[in-house]
């Protein structure tokens, strides 16, 4: 008999006390919780996105239009001495436009090595959506935030969310935006571990700078 | 490295053995206090942060009961989806064909090394050692679980392995064995955590970017979609599960939830559960493998669905519940035994209270230190208060304690079987049989008891005989001067005022 067909036999015989049921599962299963904690305005949303993000050690930027928006990234990335940074694909070019070209771009390429990328100094992506109440950045792998190693490997990330419209206020509104098909990538601060005497010190494999940009009116 | 079989540390005493050093040990009791100290006040200020923690409790408990219920149904389906994804799935009955299949796995690859995410399944399994014993080298690439490989230790906790290691400890595994393994530590490395989290960086980054193997266990299978979620902090887990072009992950049957949206409950519970934080900074949730022209991680990705005792503890119908765990470790953190006496009495990878009901369900309670587990605790219900999916644990421990006292039924490996009662309460099982007598006889109890009150003076403050060690460190009840049937009837039930 195979391990298979010897463990759906014991959990058949392990479950013969319970009494088959019909009931089907979202009808089964109450969720009385919220669908989010309290009500707020869209404006209100982003500002606690914004401190839920600098609570945890994101750096975060704000910014009304695409022209600020290229130089504030410029800015960003001379501001470290940054001298190549990662592009997803479908990057719009103009968050770029003020960047020299002193500073090297990379293309996310399927071809590149591990190592190559641990040779580039930063990354900057857009993202699929952001959490207010966890201050949480997911991204979906769509063409401008790219393969999930490219944000990763390099050690400064600038992710770039577009206000209102990728903020959500919760952890289950996000889910029901997202498509599970996709690889996903929550990211709530950089890179931090809690093993050293049970306290968050930031800074482990992930990138140990993240910036975010939170761009639009609201 | 110690060695470990399906589970159990070899040669492991009983809990009271071992925990009688450890509580003798200081330094041990002075980092356990200080961990589990700073993180209850943190958990309990991240759980009071959402209002409706009590309804996200009762729903992740219903998720994971519903979902054990229908336990068989839901595995078919993972099958389904994960292989409609593009994975592979295997089953393994046992610790062993785990191993096997995961060392099978491996060899075809060609490689000789693996880097591993922090996994309690493939901990429970002895992987590491299996695989070792194939020429394979699996390198731990958590913080902690890297303190413990350095350090040739064992784990103590389910989260953070290494809580029994303060950081001028960490400080001296580092400076003297990383050059063993790899990249040497940092000259001049001081015991500031940012600069041990450096270290680490620096030592592991040479192995993920050469590694083609990775090994990952899951926090939560989505039967739905066929989606895996690994949550972490580090970025170790991203590392291990998007650079190699094989990913095994290895996951306990019980890691399964019906829907997609399930997650939603579960996002919200653990990390704040765990390491008390609104979210954790990293979550990776992959569904199969791609190989389009923008494949992103692994191109060959395996599943190993893990019994291992599950189906036996599955069968137990007040046990069961133990199978709702989501790992978080509160109950570890607020336990006042584990404070005291550490993970590594326990004798298993699991330790504290969830440990104490769950390894001597998944191991039997067939070895002295699995028989003792279920008395590794003083019934005080802090674990039930903060448990996220609400396992009722001092239940279960009293279910254990009278089936290890007692005998009884109970399923190993898929057989029903009849345990004998336990060595060693002769004792216990002859004070209740004296009980039992007594209170169905109430001449006799009153007899007693007014004998008991007129000789009070004369009790000896221990107790002689082999009751001698129980009353070593306990005080004997006081026997009051009229037994209290008596001062009900002469006070008519307190009611006329007298003393």
């Amino acid at each position: 008999m195979s391990d298979r067909d010897v463990i759906l036999g014991r959990v058949r015989r392990a479950l013969a006390d319970v009494t088959p049921d019909g009931t089907p599962y979202e009808a089964a299963l109450p969720r009385d919780y919220l669908r989010e904690h309290g009500e707020r305005s869209l404006a209100r949303t982003v500002e606690l996105l914004a401190e839920n993000l600098a609570d945890y050690r994101a750096l975060v930027h704000r910014c009304a239009g695409v022209p600020e928006l290229s130089a504030l990234i410029a800015g960003l990335l001379a501001g470290r001495g940054a001298r190549s940074v990662l592009v997803p694909p479908g990057l719009d070019g103009a968050w770029l436009a003020d960047t020299g070209a002193e500073v090297t771009r990379v293309a996310d390429e399927a071809a590149s090595t591990a190592a190559e990328l641990d040779r580039v100094d930063s990354v900057v992506t857009g993202c699929a959506v952001a959490v207010a109440e966890t201050g949480t950045l997911v991204l979906d792998g769509s063409p401008d935030q790219g393969r999930r190693r490219i944000t990763l490997i390099p050690d400064h990330h600038i992710c770039v969310v577009r206000v209102p419209e990728q903020v959500v206020g919760s952890v289950p509104q996000a889910v029901a935006r997202l498509d599970p098909r996709r690889p996903l990538t929550w990211i709530s601060g950089p890179s931090a571990t809690s093993d050293i005497e049970l306290n968050r010190v930031e800074g482990v494999h992930g990138p140990r700078t993240l910036e975010v940009v939170l761009l639009g009116d609201a | 490295m110690s060695g470990t079989s399906g589970g159990t540390y070899l040669g492991m005493p009983a809990f009271p053995e071992a925990a009688h050093d450890a509580v003798r040990d200081t330094t041990l009791r002075g980092n356990l206090r200080h961990a589990t100290h700073t993180i209850r006040a943190k958990r309990a200020h991240a759980v009071a942060e959402v209002s409706d923690w009590a309804e996200l409790r009762e729903a992740g408990k219903r998720i994971k009961d519903h979902t054990l219920r229908h336990l068989d149904r839901y595995l078919v389906q993972v099958e389904e989806t994960v292989t409609a994804a593009g994975g592979t799935v295997h089953w393994a009955a046992d610790a062993e064909e785990a191993n096997r299949i995961v060392a099978g796995l491996v060899r075809e690859t060609g490689e000789s090394e693996v880097v591993k995410v922090k996994s309690m399944a493939t901990q429970e399994i002895g992987l590491n050692e299996a695989l070792e014993a194939e020429g394979i080298r699996a390198y731990e690439t958590d913080l902690a679980e890297l303190i413990v490989q350095l350090g040739k230790d064992r784990p103590s906790h389910i989260l953070v392995p290494a809580i029994h290691r303060n950081r001028g400890e960490i400080r001296e595994i580092f400076a003297r064995e990383m050059s063993e393994w790899g990249r040497p530590a940092p000259e001049g490395l001081t015991d500031s955590p940012a600069e041990l989290a450096e270290a680490a960086r620096l030592h592991l980054r040479e192995k993920f970017l050469r590694a083609k193997v990775g090994i990952s266990g899951a926090n939560f299978v989505v039967a739905e979609t066929g989606t895996l979620v690994v949550v972490e902090s580090e970025g170790n887990g991203r590392m291990c599960l998007t650079l190699p072009e094989t990913l095994i992950s290895v996951v306990g049957i019980e890691k399964i939830v019906p829907t997609w949206r399930d997650l939603e409950v579960f996002l919200q519970t653990l990390p704040r559960s765990s390491t008390a934080e609104r979210m954790n900074p990293y979550t990776s949730m992959w569904t199969g493998t791609s190989d389009s022209d923008r494949a992103d991680g692994p191109r060959t990705f395996h599943l190993v669905l893990l019994d291992n005792g599950r189906t036996d503890t599955l069968a137990d119908e007040v046990g069961r519940q133990a199978l709702r765990c989501i790992r978080c470790s509160a109950c570890l953190n607020v336990c006042p035994v584990y404070e005291r006496a550490g993970g590594h009495a326990y004798g298993s990878v699991y330790p504290g209270p969830i440990g104490a009901i769950l390894s001597p369900q998944l191991r039997g309670t067939g070895s002295e230190i699995d028989a003792s587990l279920p008395y590794a605790s003083s019934l005080c219900g802090a674990c039930y208060e903060v448990c996220p999916v609400a396992i009722d644990i001092p239940e279960v421990l009293v279910h254990l304690r009278e089936r290890v006292a007692q005998g009884g039924t109970a399923t190993r490996e898929g057989a029903k079987v009849v345990l004998r009662p336990a060595k060693g309460h002769a004792a216990e099982r002859a004070a209740m049989r004296a009980a039992r007598w007594a209170f169905g006889r109430p001449g006799a109890l009153r007899a007693g008891q007014r004998l008991a009150s007129r000789t009070r003076r004369l009790h000896p403050r221990t107790l002689p005989g082999p009751g001698r060690a129980w009353s070593e460190s306990r005080d004997l009840p006081p026997v009051p001067a009229e037994p209290f049937r008596d001062w009900w009837r002469r006070t008519n039930g307190g009611e006329d005022g007298a003393k």
